[in-house]
């Protein structure tokens, strides 16, 4: 049997509006589009032209400096416009879906193949895009050869969609695409504590977790399996990629289907949504929200995932739209001293602080305030009960605050992306803004590095 | 509430970038916060946040504080009717009042003081008021002999934010205990004010209430004074009108001293809402008065022969600002030691310092103060000494890998 990892630090946040473990309607949409910005550290450039004919598999475009690094069209069609902003930086591709789904040729991956043999199968097809790499928490340079892929099989931040049921068609998938990547590194794979499916893994190190979020989170299974040290790359990517990658391993055809939960206080129908990647927003969401109030559309969970508009193009990665409202109508008399009984904090001067089983029982409403203003950190420890890994989160971030890139190192940012504080972010009665901050140490670093 | 709103939402154009009155605009800023919470969005990070802010917690310690503080009022009057002889004829509540009209005048002008000094700030840097100042102003009342001149309590308060905290960068920056080291500047700068038999116990009428002569034989030297000046291996520690006072007296309170630190009962009741909610570190605290007792129970067996060596261990506990500064003060986050481990160490050192700065320096009967203000100083160093385990166990970490 796999190892148990328990897991002491985290939170868990009941939100209402959680998906119901269903499919729900949804018509697929005519136009498909991908901004670069959701594949985080590329340049890139264009290598299909306006108005060229696409096939699934079709180059759209490359990462200037990785040329290996191949972003391709998910459906066929028609490549209608690449969309320029100031500085003529690119917004975005967009792509018309003719539905008939024409293959690009691409040949089959050899899984008896060398790793780089491997490596330029997986990038004809346009499967190298879909992993990240520590450090940096960017997209992977293909040259590099990483001492281990992880893999997070579950997902427990709010709202968060049950990977065992978004996978439970997709096992022999998901251990195809294993397959396929574990000949560039080894393998390990995240699981929640009782998974049933995972026992059956093979050519992958199975590690069980317990625990509340972010125990889910691929940088805390990395940092308690195998810390990365300085010097070390490994990449991580999310299972349902890795069951597209084994879609094309046992069928030899490219699917770019995935299951997005839709999700949110103000979402209509909450259900799990079966779309194209480069889907945009409104695919879901549209005619599925419960209006009269401003709505916030986020891509990925509550917690570390990213605003966008209604009529934005969904980032290709995340597994969850939420729907919440924005909150700012609201005025709360004087918060520093009401009971607020239905609000959710950890700190013990709220009900729901002091009953961690209130806390775990009842589903709590959310809005996307902040509910204070920014200060300097003043509490002390708040964040290391929601920070498992073994890191001092505090003076981390001090060292990143002031640009001391020596102190960043030795305090263990090469093992953190951003959404490793999202819950600390949540708890910071300071209201610092914790994962903008790793955000930009990260980038600092990555120049300095480079 | 929607009048209220609809009036700030009215007013608020002529405090913002631009407008008439925009010179106070972090004066309005802080009290529409005051009176709602932000309606302000995430804009990053985040989509949602626990309900928490430093409003809160700050507003959860003042409240921590006053049972502490009514005791103090209380304590107040009881000492002042106590010297003129008419403590049993007085009623409680002619008792209470006269204390509240001592201590009043004192909390109002830390806190017009202090935030005159924080708002001017704050606007002057264009931030928001930070609300640290909540905390220090309704402290640096309790930590003061009753009879501190208001003059000297307002230089005090002024010294104390503008250096101790301004100039590191406001509340959470700061190194040393702002509502300390005003006291520390009152004690060093005007000794005769704040140490001694004269200023523990009012003895004038305050506003025309509570005249009366004082008694024959009064002694208005706090426990710690007296047990300090006392000869011979015991101290006999009396009270106002020299009968012996028990360790009963200490616990309750009804002792001279400064005004919100005499009652163990009251601090207690503080003690248990900032365990309760979680703001005060529990380790801090418990590692203060685990190694404040077994210092002066050390020193109790030791066989030093002196008044204050051999006080009781639960005496030490129990008298002066111990449990004061154990509770409220030593366990101010910013400048406490921020790690876990640091926290105990931190802990440990404050109740030992405290008791051999008693012990064995004859000159200061008080220790507490000169304790936590030291360890703030270390605190840092130990928290340095702590992280730097992380960093060593890291860097072993990737040798190994090598």
């Amino acid at each position: 049997m796999a190892d148990l990892i328990k897991i002491k630090q985290g939170l868990n946040i009941q939100m209402v509006g959680q998906a119901k473990e269903e499919y729900g309607r949804v018509s697929q949409s005519a136009l498909i589009g991908f901004t670069p910005e959701s594949f985080y550290g590329i340049t890139p450039k264009p290598v299909a032209k306006v108005g060229d004919k696409v096939k699934v598999g079709s180059v759209l475009f490359i990462d200037k400096k990785n040329p290996d690094l191949k972003i391709v069209s998910p459906v066929s069609g028609e490549l209608l416009a690449i969309n320029r902003g100031e500085r003529r930086k690119i917004l975005d591709f967009v792509v018309q879906n003719d539905f008939k789904a024409e293959q690009a040729e691409i040949k089959p991956i050899d899984l008896n193949g060398s790793a780089e043999e491997v490596k330029s199968s997986l990038s004809d097809a346009g499967f190298l895009a879909f992993f990240k790499q520590r450090p940096y928490d960017v997209c992977i340079a293909p040259t590099d050869s990483p001492r281990a892929i992880f893999i997070s099989a579950f997902d427990k931040a709010p709202l968060a969609p049950n990977l065992d049921f978004i996978l439970k068609d997709e096992v022999s998938n998901f251990q195809a695409g294993i397959n396929a990547i574990s000949k560039i590194a080894p393998v390990y794979v995240g699981v929640e504590k009782g998974c049933s499916w995972a026992a059956q893994l093979q050519n992958a190190t199975v590690t069980q977790f317990e625990g509340d979020y972010p125990a889910s989170n691929v940088g805390v299974q990395i940092n308690k399996v195998a810390p990365i040290n300085r010097g070390e790359i490994v990449w991580t990517i999310a299972p349902q990629e890795v069951a597209i990658i084994g879609r094309f391993v046992n069928k030899g055809i490219l699917d770019f289907t995935k299951i997005v939960a839709f999700c949110g206080e103000n979402a209509a129908t909450p259900a799990y949504y079966k779309v194209v990647m480069g889907s945009s927003v409104a695919t879901i969401a549209k005619a599925n929200v419960l209006e009269g109030r401003k709505l916030r559309y986020i891509a990925g969970n509550p917690l570390s995932g990213t605003q966008v508009s209604a009529d934005a193009w969904l980032n290709p990665f995340v597994s969850q739209l939420t729907v919440l409202p924005e909150g700012d109508d609201t005025h709360e008399l004087i918060g520093w001293i009401m009971p607020r009984f239905n609000k959710f904090s950890l700190n013990g001067s709220f009900l729901s602080g002091l009953c961690s089983c209130l806390r775990n029982k009842c589903k709590y409403s959310f809005d996307a305030r902040v509910l204070g203003g920014e200060r300097h950190m003043i509490m002390s420890g708040e964040y290391d009960k929601v920070f498992p890994m073994d890191i001092y989160p505090e003076y981390l971030i001090k060292a990143i605050i002031s640009g001391n890139i020596e102190r960043m190192e030795e305090l263990g940012i090469y093992e953190v992306a951003p959404e490793d504080f999202a819950a600390a972010e949540f708890v910071c009665s300071s209201k610092v803004e914790l994962q903008k901050i790793v955000r930009e140490g990260l980038d600092m670093l990555r120049k300095e590095m480079c | 509430m929607n009048a209220l709103r609809n009036l700030l939402d009215k007013i608020k154009p002529t405090f913002s970038e631009g407008g008439k009155l925009s010179m106070f605009r972090s004066v309005f800023d802080g009290f529409e916060t005051f009176l709602f919470v932000p309606n302000s969005t995430s804009k990053s990070g985040a989509h949602i946040h626990d309900a928490v802010d430093s409003k809160r917690i700050m507003i959860m310690v003042v409240i921590a504080l006053m049972p502490a503080l009514l005791f103090g009022m209380y304590n107040v009057g009881y000492q002042h009717y106590l010297s003129i002889g008419q403590h049993e004829v007085t009623s409680f509540f002619e008792i209470f009042f006269y204390g509240l009209l001592a201590v009043l005048p004192k909390i109002i002008v830390t806190y017009l003081v202090g935030l005159g000094i924080e708002f001017t700030v704050a606007q002057f840097k264009g931030e928001e008021i930070h609300e640290g100042f909540l905390v220090t102003g309704i402290i640096l009342p309790m930590i003061v002999p009753v009879d501190c001149p208001l003059w000297i309590l307002a230089l005090a308060t002024a010294f104390a934010v503008i250096f101790a905290k301004e100039i590191f960068g406001g509340t959470g920056m700061n190194i040393f205990n702002v509502a300390l080291i005003a006291r520390a500047f009152l004690f060093f700068a005007y000794p005769s004010k704040m140490s001694g038999d004269s200023v523990w116990i009012r003895t004038d009428s305050t506003f025309g209430i509570g005249e009366g002569a004082v008694v024959d034989g009064f002694t208005g030297a706090t426990p710690l004074g007296q047990v300090a000046v006392s000869t011979g291996s015991e101290a006999q520690i009396t009270d106002a009108l020299g009968n012996a006072s028990s360790i009963w007296d200490a616990v309750i309170g009804l002792v001279p001293g400064s005004i919100g630190e005499t009652s163990v009962i009251a601090i207690a009741l503080g003690a248990i809402l900032l365990l309760v909610t979680r703001i005060a570190s529990w380790k801090v605290m418990l590692s203060i008065f685990a190694s404040g007792a077994l210092t002066a129970f050390l020193f109790n067996i030791a066989g030093l022969d002196n008044p204050v060596a051999n006080l009781p261990w639960y005496y030490h506990l129990s008298l002066g600002g111990f449990a004061f500064g154990a509770v409220f003060m030593a366990t101010d986050p910013v400048t406490s030691a921020r790690t876990e481990t640091g926290k105990w160490i931190y802990g440990i050192l404050i109740g030992f310092m405290a008791i051999v700065i008693r012990v064995l320096n004859p000159g200061y009967p008080e220790g507490m103060m000169l304790a936590i203000l030291l360890m703030n100083g270390l605190a840092p160093a130990i928290d340095y000494f702590v992280v730097q385990r992380n960093v060593s166990m890291r860097a072993k970490r990737a040798k190994i890998q090598k």
